[in-house]
């Protein structure tokens, strides 16, 4: 067992840990949060995309131990409590999901890809997203979803 | 509001959904989302091998281990009885082999469970179940269905000789044979429909949990069914009383069939908990769904088509073996049979047609209904066919098409295959919707043009038909299709005494906004706001009983249950309103949340104040119980038959085989919608599974029973980047079975769509002299090909 301390949406929190426990498993077992999924053994899915340090990366594909220090945002903190991000509304509007098991994956992934592609194309979207898969909506919604949010995120606060 | 103004009617807008706001803030609640206290985990030992005997299983060291609390093994199972196979056609009797909750004694697929381990935790139990020691005598394996039935074959069950599941045939053969025998032209091709998986992204598991007290389970349980599961749970695994079982289908991350069935998770987490006390828990890893639960498809056929050089189809003969898979699934039979030969002629009037199925058993995952279940394979069959025989007769293949289609005033229309007649409608509009769409005017023109710069561009063409909400109960499971129940659904509508109003529903939505849609039916039905309406379902405590959400039928025959359930209550309403106006019940009208006298619409009470008067009870009609409180069984008199037509472009690059999707056009007509854009959003992951089969998708085993396509690395479900945009549109030719007009749109995109890609990619390889290619068309396939490899 090692003990780590990470700020998991904004809050400190420290536990014992296996050095084999996965982040995804630290997140859903440990700490409550199942928001986060798992739809793989492999890294291919894209279900437990969560921030780590304010990048997207896997949870099924760190290890726990390795975010001692770090801070992790999931879908449970992605907005504040009570508000939703740009992302999540898109996906409201335009029906960016059916079931909703790759949802928080694909959002998060979305987020940071408009962090870095504030303004993409609908190819650019679709090839940004490639490492999330979606076995419901056919994507088509979820190209809009993104482009909604990535509209809605370039109008200035105010406006 | 006055009595004059009318409500804006809900029904066909299309509103956001309602399931959203939980699902994308991450606050649904997925199976194994779910924690109970003491709750243990399951780690199982699964079968390395495709065929084999079990010679021994050790498990001391497994148990020895901290944090191990319990291995058990089949042996230990032997007080209940193996998954139930429910729907027995063409004559499947005791050849029908189930798996047991734990395979005892020999196992037939690869990830047969031989041993389950139980530990406090998963990472526990799942190194505890490498320390199970299963000595096995490997037996030889056969993964092709042909192969299976060759006299020599490995024999996987002493009850199916020949590894034959089942022989099954419709249509009239002499008439067949003689339409072959004299036809002007026949092209014979040999179809194959791969194996395909699932792959809903949240993999399948159990929860389960006993009260000694009580003697009363309750499983949690990724299913499509949940009312189903119980009935064969109860009455059949573990024989006990339905009571004592209550299932819950939590928030499903899909199904597309995989999650219909009794799978042995559900009884071994039941038995289990039971054994030990405490609840115990079972979640697949994708690799074991992979391997384990069900897939779909896997037809080899043989092919025959028949008509005259001036494009009039004559004939159809068609032999198919279907593989099965190690063990029969719950359903199995009847997707090969009834939902694949008895709409083998689809939109097409064909005079004579004749079907002969083979089901076998092979050393690969049990095969079952796949998103559209019988009517792609169907479907593909006959739109290819159709295309082999459009171009053997130098024929345009939209003009084909046109020369055979059921004409409007022929419906209702009896295919002769044994279904009940085709409901409704007019295969045209759309067919001319989609060419418009696309273009077709000049569309060959351009391709002659691109063909001389060295391009290769491809169009095809898919006019489907399908079956939904399968039913009436009478013909599906009493006139020999061989289903074991019925095929009806229930709701139950309750105004309480606020006026808010509670829907319980059977039917068990899993991505398809059914919580949305039903809303939007009971608001305007009752004339109430829609926020008024709650929507429950899921729990087989609390929810009458239901067949469950597959096969394109919660709208068609669950909406229309609740749909009558809100009739009830208006009749009621009605009484109720005639005695407290003081008028005559035939003088009533029921619109818009009021019932008001004829003639004087200032007299009239909305729903609230009569759901008021009929909970208090106070003033009441003679004989009237209180309560605004009805419940409907609806059993539809026939199936619905949606259709459309879907065309792609595709452009073939001659070095490297690779293909790309450059339009894809599809016009739908599912009857009226309730709610566009849900069924556009229905629409769209259908066509792309259906792209995924033509051109990525396949279960590949090796001849030893391998699954060499066992993860997602292998296997390949579509990313974003390898889907197209896609066009939708739709007509709108309501269905006469039901008071809605719906027929359903869960399955149609993928019905719709592998054979509208290949079509395409085979136009485009025409100048290479191909005719037909299997799926998926793959680089490779498509270079060898062109390359003549
Ligand atoms: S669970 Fe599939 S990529 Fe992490
Ligand atoms: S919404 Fe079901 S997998 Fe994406």
């Amino acid at each position: 067992m090692a003990t780590i301390t990470v700020t998991v949406n904004g809050k400190p929190h420290t536990n014992d840990v296996e050095p084999r426990t996965l982040l995804v498993h630290y997140l859903r077992e440990q700490l409550n949060l199942t928001g986060t999924h798992i739809g793989c053994d492999t890294s291919q899915c894209g279900a437990c995309v969560v921030h780590l340090n304010g990048q997207s990366v896997k949870s099924c594909t760190v290890l726990a131990i390795q975010c001692h220090g770090a801070e992790v945002t999931t879908i449970e903190g992605l907005a504040p409590q009570g508000q939703m991000h740009a992302l999540q509304e898109g996906f409201w509007e335009k029906h960016g999901l059916q079931c909703g098991f790759c949802t928080p994956g694909m959002i998060m992934a979305a987020a940071d890809l408009l962090e870095r592609n504030p303004n993409p194309t609908d190819d650019e979207i679709r090839h940004g997203l490639e490492g999330n898969l979606c076995r419901c909506t056919g994507y088509e919604n979820i190209v809009r979803a993104v482009r909604y949010a990535a509209e809605k995120m370039a109008v200035p606060a105010g406006d | 509001m006055t009595a004059t103004e009318t409500r804006e009617r809900i029904v066909g807008r299309a509103i956001k959904r309602r399931e959203d706001p939980k699902l994308i803030t991450g606050q649904g609640n997925y199976l194994d989302d779910i924690k109970l206290p003491g709750m243990l985990h399951v780690a199982l030992v699964r079968s390395p091998y495709a065929h084999a005997n079990i010679t021994s299983i050790d498990v001391s060291r497994a148990l020895a281990m901290p944090g191990v609390v319990a291995v058990f093994t089949g042996a230990d199972m032997m007080d209940i009885n193996p998954m139930p196979a429910a729907w027995q056609a063409g004559g499947v009797k005791n050849n029908a082999v189930t798996p047991r909750a734990l395979a005892v004694g020999k196992v037939t697929l690869v990830g047969d469970p031989v041993a389950m381990v139980i530990a406090e935790d998963r990472y526990t139990a799942r190194d505890a179940a490498d320390a199970v020691d299963v000595e096995y005598e490997p037996l030889d394996a056969v993964v092709d269905a042909r192969k299976a039935v060759e006299p020599g074959a490995p024999q996987l069950h002493a009850t199916a000789p020949n590894n034959v599941v089942f022989e099954w045939e419709c249509g009239d053969q002499a008439a067949a044979d003689t339409a072959l025998a004299s036809a002007e032209v026949v092209v014979k091709e040999p179809i194959i429909n791969q194996r395909l998986i699932p792959t809903p992204m949240e993999t399948r598991g159990s929860v389960a949990r006993y009260d000694a007290a009580t003697g009363e389970f309750t499983v949690w349980m990724t299913s499509q069914a949940p009312h189903v599961h119980r009935l064969l749970l109860t009455a059949f695994v573990f024989g006990i009383p339905e009571h004592k079982l209550r299932c819950i289908a939590p928030n499903v991350g899909g199904g597309f069939g995989q999650k219909i069935f009794c799978y042995n998770d559900m009884a071994f987490t039941m038995w289990a908990s039971r054994k030990l006390g405490r609840p115990v828990k079972f979640v697949e890893d994708r690799s074991e769904n992979y391997k384990y639960s069900t897939h779909g498809r896997d037809h080899i056929s043989e092919a025959e088509i028949a008509g005259t050089r001036d494009g009039k189809i004559t004939g159809l003969r068609v032999k198919t073996w279907a593989n099965i898979g190690g063990y029969f699934s719950t359903i199995a039979a009847g997707i090969p049979t009834t939902l694949y030969g008895r709409i083998i002629n689809g939109v097409y009037k064909i005079p004579a047609v004749h079907v002969h199925v083979t089901g076998v058993y092979t050393n690969t995952a049990m095969v079952d209904a796949y998103r559209g279940a019988g009517r792609p394979e169907a479907s593909y069959l006959i739109e290819r066919m159709v295309d082999r025989f459009a171009a053997e007769i130098g024929m345009d293949p939209a003009e084909v098409r046109r020369k055979n289609f059921i004409q409007p005033h022929e419906f209702p229309y009896n295919n002769q295959l044994g279904l009940l007649p085709f409901d409704s409608g007019n295969y045209e509009p759309a067919l001319n919707k989609a060419l418009e769409t696309v273009g077709y005017g000049d569309f060959r023109a351009k391709q002659a043009e691109a063909r001389k710069q060295g391009r290769y561009l491809g169009l095809g063409i898919s006019t489907y038909v399908e079956i939904c909400g399968v039913a009436p109960s009478a013909w599906i499971g009493a006139n020999g299709q061989g289903w074991g129940a019925g095929l009806w659904e229930s709701a139950n509508i309750r105004v309480h005494l606020t006026g808010k109003v509670v829907v319980t529903t059977g039917s068990l939505p899993h991505g398809q906004g059914l919580e949305t849609t039903f809303a939007q039916v009971v608001a305007d039905e009752l004339g109430v706001n829609y926020d008024d309406v709650e929507i429950q379902w899921g729990d087989t405590l609390g929810t009458p009983f239901g067949y469950g959400t597959y096969g394109s039928r919660s709208l068609a025959v669950g909406g229309v249950a609740i749909k009558r359930s809100a009739d009830k209550i208006k009749a009621k309403a009605r009484k109720l309103a005639a005695h407290m106006l003081e008028a005559n019940e035939l003088d009533i009208v029921f619109e818009n949340g009021k019932a008001s006298v004829k003639g004087s619409p200032d007299k009239a009470k909305t729903i609230g104040e009569l759901a008021l008067a009929a909970s208090v009870a106070y003033d009441l009609p003679e004989g009237m119980e209180p309560f605004l409180d009805e419940t409907s069984y609806y059993d539809p008199p026939n199936c619905t038959f949606p259709f459309g037509t879907h065309i792609s472009v595709v452009e073939v690059d001659p070095e490297t085989g690779h293909v790309d999707l450059l339009r894809y056009i599809a016009v739908d007509d599912c009857g009226p919608q309730i709610n566009p854009l849900i069924v556009e959003g229905q629409i769209h992951g259908g066509i792309v599974q259906g792209i995924a089969q033509a051109l990525y998708e396949g279960a590949v085993y090796n001849d030893d029973g391998q699954l060499l396509s066992g993860t997602l690395m292998d296997y390949a479900v579509p990313t974003a980047a390898m889907s197209p945009h896609i066009e939708t549109d739709h007509t709108v030719t309501p269905s006469p079975v039901n008071p809605l007009g719906v027929k359903g749109a869960g399955e149609a995109g993928t019905i719709g769509s592998a054979q509208c890609v290949m079509n395409a990619v085979i136009d485009a390889l025409s100048p290479f002299g191909v005719k037909h290619l299997q799926m998926p068309a793959t680089p490779e396939r498509v270079w060898n090909a062109i390359h003549g490899g």
